[in-house]
């Protein structure tokens, strides 16, 4: 919080945790500084289960550049899989 | 200190920063001999919180009957962590009463980065809540038979941000620390239901000395940032001390990290002692 930037997804799927396999059903990702990446700021990702409580939480802290990487392989990978209409809102209409 | 140089922003004009070598050896904090006795209880304990509530809160002591003067600690965004039980024993090792709240309490418990996770997915904690927080705390420091009658404050990252917030909200500290607390200078923008107030819009109305150390390098706040809070604090004649340490960014004490700076952070600690001591005095 000390950037104060945090957008919220609800999602649906699966993460596994130390205590095995949970639901989620938010996706917090935040800009911000890492508790463990060696990166003076990054990407904080945390999927969540509010219903399970503070445990239920996959984390992940990418530096900015991978950040991109990642959201790049995520759009490549639904657009091979479900179409050419799948594509990031910052992409140019073609 | 041999390699770097501080701005101390407070004396000179913005523009034309000093540059000056600190004086304080981290030797003349320390009062203790090898031949003296030292001693200190440190536990968790439950102390009120806003709005008539029971947090958890860790505690450290020196053992004796004093008179010690106090330290609220507010922690830092992620979380009731190691660092602050750690730096609340220091404190106590400094001779001080020395307290750090649960501020996340109300979220639930879990390990301290999975509750401090939740809580930023939630957008942090009210501010409300926090000055309600702390000036609890505050009240339970100055209810000890070992109090002096002084109480400080301190804390990093968000719980800087805090320090000064709680500063301005609050009567009863004597002193306060703000170790690189960001969005103390918010846009409009940023503005929420749970910040609905910059921070630095209350600066008329801080009722004690302030000590500001900062990182040149931090962009949360930004020098630019903290120069226009210091610029504020000279509006309303307040009294404070404000650092910028070169080659250094967000969170420099932190040891655990990637951000810490070892000079910086022996210089800032020995900083924030002496101002300590000036404001609230010790037993030593």
């Amino acid at each position: 919080m000390c950037t104060g930037i945090v957008e919220n997804a609800k999602v649906s799927g699966s993460g596994k945790g130390p205590d095995g396999w949970y639901p989620l059903d938010q996706a917090s990702v935040s800009y911000d500084h890492p508790d463990h990446a060696q990166s003076g700021r990054a990407i904080i990702i945390d999927f969540l289960n509010e219903a399970v409580g503070p445990k239920a939480r996959i984390a992940v802290e990418l530096t900015p550049e991978s950040a991109r990487n990642l959201v790049h392989a995520i759009l490549a990978s639904l657009s091979r899989g479900e179409g050419e209409g799948v594509r990031a809102k910052d992409e140019p209409p073609q | 200190m041999k390699n770097i140089k501080i701005r101390r922003l407070s004396k000179e004009k913005l523009n034309k920063p000093a540059l000056h070598r600190p004086q304080a050896s981290i030797e003349s904090m320390h009062k203790y001999r090898t031949d003296m006795y030292e001693g200190m209880i440190a536990e968790t304990v439950v102390v009120r919180g806003h709005g008539g509530t029971n947090i958890n809160a860790y505690f450290a002591r020196p053992l004796g009957p004093g008179p010690f003067p106090g330290v609220v600690l507010i922690h830092h965004a992620p979380g009731w962590d190691e660092w602050y039980r750690e730096t609340t024993r220091k404190f106590a090792h400094h001779g001080y009463l020395a307290v750090s709240p649960n501020i996340y309490y109300p979220f639930g418990q879990g390990a301290p980065e999975d509750v401090a996770a939740k809580v930023r997915a939630a957008g942090g904690v009210p501010d409300d809540d926090v000055v309600g927080d702390i000036a609890e705390s505050l009240s339970y420091l100055k209810s000890l038979p070992q109090s002096n009658g002084k109480a400080g404050l301190f804390g990093t990252c968000s719980g800087g941000r805090q320090v000064f917030l709680v500063a301005c909200r609050t009567k009863g500290f004597d002193a306060a620390v703000d170790c690189w607390g960001g969005r103390v200078v918010m846009s409009k923008q940023e503005l929420t239901a749970k910040y609905p107030v910059a921070p630095i819009d209350y600066t008329k109305d801080l009722s004690c000395p302030l000590l500001g150390l900062f990182g040149e390098e931090d962009q949360f706040p930004t020098p630019q940032q903290v120069e226009q809070h210091e610029q504020e604090l000279k509006k309303y004649g307040k009294t404070y001390e404000f650092h910028m340490y070169p080659k250094a960014g967000h969170g420099f004490f932190y040891y655990d990290r990637a951000a810490y700076r070892q000079e910086q952070a022996v210089d800032g600690w020995n900083k924030l002692f002496a101002f300590f001591e000036k404001y609230l005095g010790t037993t030593d």
